[in-house]
């Protein structure tokens, strides 16, 4: 037995106006000051005004949101009284909404505490509305919240399945003028999202298709979208992309990419799209050694050819040459880590990695001595083969 | 063979967890006891408690118990015997388990969900241990 979870998903150009649409009385905004000097803020209210709500707007979340700007946020909420929540931005504020949604309707409760498996009971206060100003999340179509405990300097695995947003906005308005490195970063979460949904040992039929097509538009659109960043298709059909790999993962869980990735952003501060992207052709080859047939699935899909038991080794070689293409670093050298920085932060990386939640849905788990050495093929750019 | 949820079980449970480096490794730093329990129903006809002390990669006690009076452990894990055939058999994540409420956790779900890696060697560990299930 298992679920597959969706909003409501209004997609392609004007989907924003389904504000104009909603029913009730106060609308909640959670942002960022980017978004707000962007203008983009004003697009939403402007359309939830017309629709007749009284909105107020938090712009104060910060990237890799934290237990303290969730707590704020949620004090200003009660203060409000909204019977809708809204998420706008990347990431970080839609997670950052879905946690403070929790602490509205739940004041007793505090962040840390969501989990998937003690029910929440939300929807008694508000619902919430996720609209995606980056292509790469997902978060827009998921149900998982990732907040950062600066006091501990980790990050937060959260979530419960009721933190699914009731819709998602996803209108390409918002990713026009992404620029470059941006739209980079975030594409390479988009792949690993897909490509671990569908690898990952708790796929299930519902995602596999959404992953294989996230896979394939990514592979076809985001060259495009970074290398000439007016080709509005492209833009387009990476927003849509992103949402399809987040349903996709998001009803299957994410692995090992997401928890070495997860590790290096805490470490190094990488960009967190930049950082799974950059790791995962070396986790295909790792779990690929040992379980080969769903990666033969994708490659036979992207129409790459070979053996099955050459599937790894090919989708790893497609991924790297996706990157290259649009300039990722295809190693920890390439993104600027030295050696000692490198060996200085070994033992951190390997600890955060074994720690991670996602790690539990690997096809392939490895143990300590084993993270060391994918992390050092990592450094080095060295392909995995034990 | 040994009966799921007898003493006898228990105790080549206890051997299968202590003679495991990859658990060892795996659970290194994990404190907690808990009260695995098969809820009643089909051939059980009272709930079976087995409690087990997992203390920085070993186990330091395990044994029955008649009732969930003799102890107050972290975490007290419940379900019913076809559940936790399926676990054993592996045709069940004991985190997917839990998400979907087949099975029933009492306890820090968040200690639980930073230590899936020792889980899943714990499952390892039972699929050593000779086992036969009440009929």
């Amino acid at each position: 037995m298992w679920y597959f979870n969706s909003p409501l998903v209004v997609f392609g150009e004007d989907a924003l106006n389904e504000l104009v649409a909603i029913q009730g009385h106060r609308a909640f905004v959670v942002t960022d000051s980017t978004l707000l000097q962007l203008g983009h803020v004003d697009r939403v209210t402007a359309r939830l005004k017309e629709a007749g709500l009284e909105v107020r707007v938090f712009a104060e979340v910060e990237p890799d949101p934290s237990l303290e700007t969730v707590k704020r946020g949620a004090a200003q909420m009660a203060d409000f009284g909204p019977d809708w929540i809204v998420g706008l931005g990347g990431g970080s504020c839609m997670d950052a909404a879905k946690a403070m949604w929790v602490l509205y309707e739940h004041p007793e409760m505090a962040p840390e505490e969501i989990n998937p498996v003690v029910p929440l009971v939300l929807r008694q206060k508000a619902r919430l509305i996720t609209i995606p100003t980056t292509s790469g999340t997902g978060a827009e179509a998921t149900w998982a919240i990732v907040l950062t405990d600066t006091a501990e300097n980790r990050k937060l695995a959260l979530g419960s399945r009721e933190n699914m947003a009731d819709i998602a906005i996803v209108d390409p308005v918002f990713v026009a003028a992404l620029p470059p490195q941006v739209t980079a970063d975030t594409g390479m979460d988009v792949l690993t999202h897909a490509v671990e949904g569908y690898t990952t040992s708790w796929h299930n039929d519902f995602c596999d298709g959404l992953c294989l097509k996230a896979i394939q538009l990514v592979m076809d659109y985001l060259p495009r979208a970074v290398l000439v960043g007016t080709d509005p298709e492209a833009r387009e059909r990476m927003h849509n992309a992103a949402t399809i790999a987040g349903l996709g993962f998001g009803n299957a869980l994410a692995a090992m990419a997401h928890a070495m990735g997860h590790s290096l952003g805490a470490v190094f501060h990488t960009p967190h799209g930049r950082a799974v992207g950059l790791v995962l052709p070396y986790t295909v080859e790792f779990t690929g050694l040992t379980a080969p047939d769903r990666y033969a699935d994708i490659v036979r899909f992207l129409g790459l050819g070979g053996s099955a038991a050459d599937a790894p080794r090919l989708l790893a070689e497609r991924i790297r040459s996706l990157a290259r293409e649009i300039r990722q670093p295809l190693s920890l050298q390439d993104a600027g880590i030295t050696r000692a920085q490198f060996e200085a932060a070994l033992p951190k990386l390997v600890e955060n990695a074994e720690n991670d939640a996602t790690l539990v849905a690997s096809a392939r788990i490895p143990d300590s001595g084993e993270l060391s050495r994918l992390y050092a093929c990592v450094m080095e750019g060295r392909a995995v083969d034990f | 063979m040994f009966e799921f949820g007898s003493d006898e079980w228990v105790q080549a449970f206890m051997q299968a967890i202590n003679s495991s480096p990859a658990y060892a490794e795996a659970a290194k730093t994990w404190e907690g006891d808990f009260y695995f329990i098969v809820e009643p129903g089909g051939p059980v006809a009272r709930e079976l408690v087995m409690y087990m002390d997992l203390w920085h990669g070993e186990c330091r006690e395990a044994q029955t118990y008649p009732d969930r009076s003799a102890k107050q452990p972290a975490f007290v894990i419940s379900a019913p015997l076809p559940v936790w055939r399926k676990v054993i058999d592996k045709k069940l994540d004991p985190i997917q388990g839990m998400m979907t409420r087949q099975i029933k956790l009492q306890g820090d779900m968040v200690k639980i969900m930073k230590a899936v890696k020792a889980a899943k060697e714990l499952v390892e560990c039972t699929t050593r241990v000779p086992t036969q299930f009440p009929e």
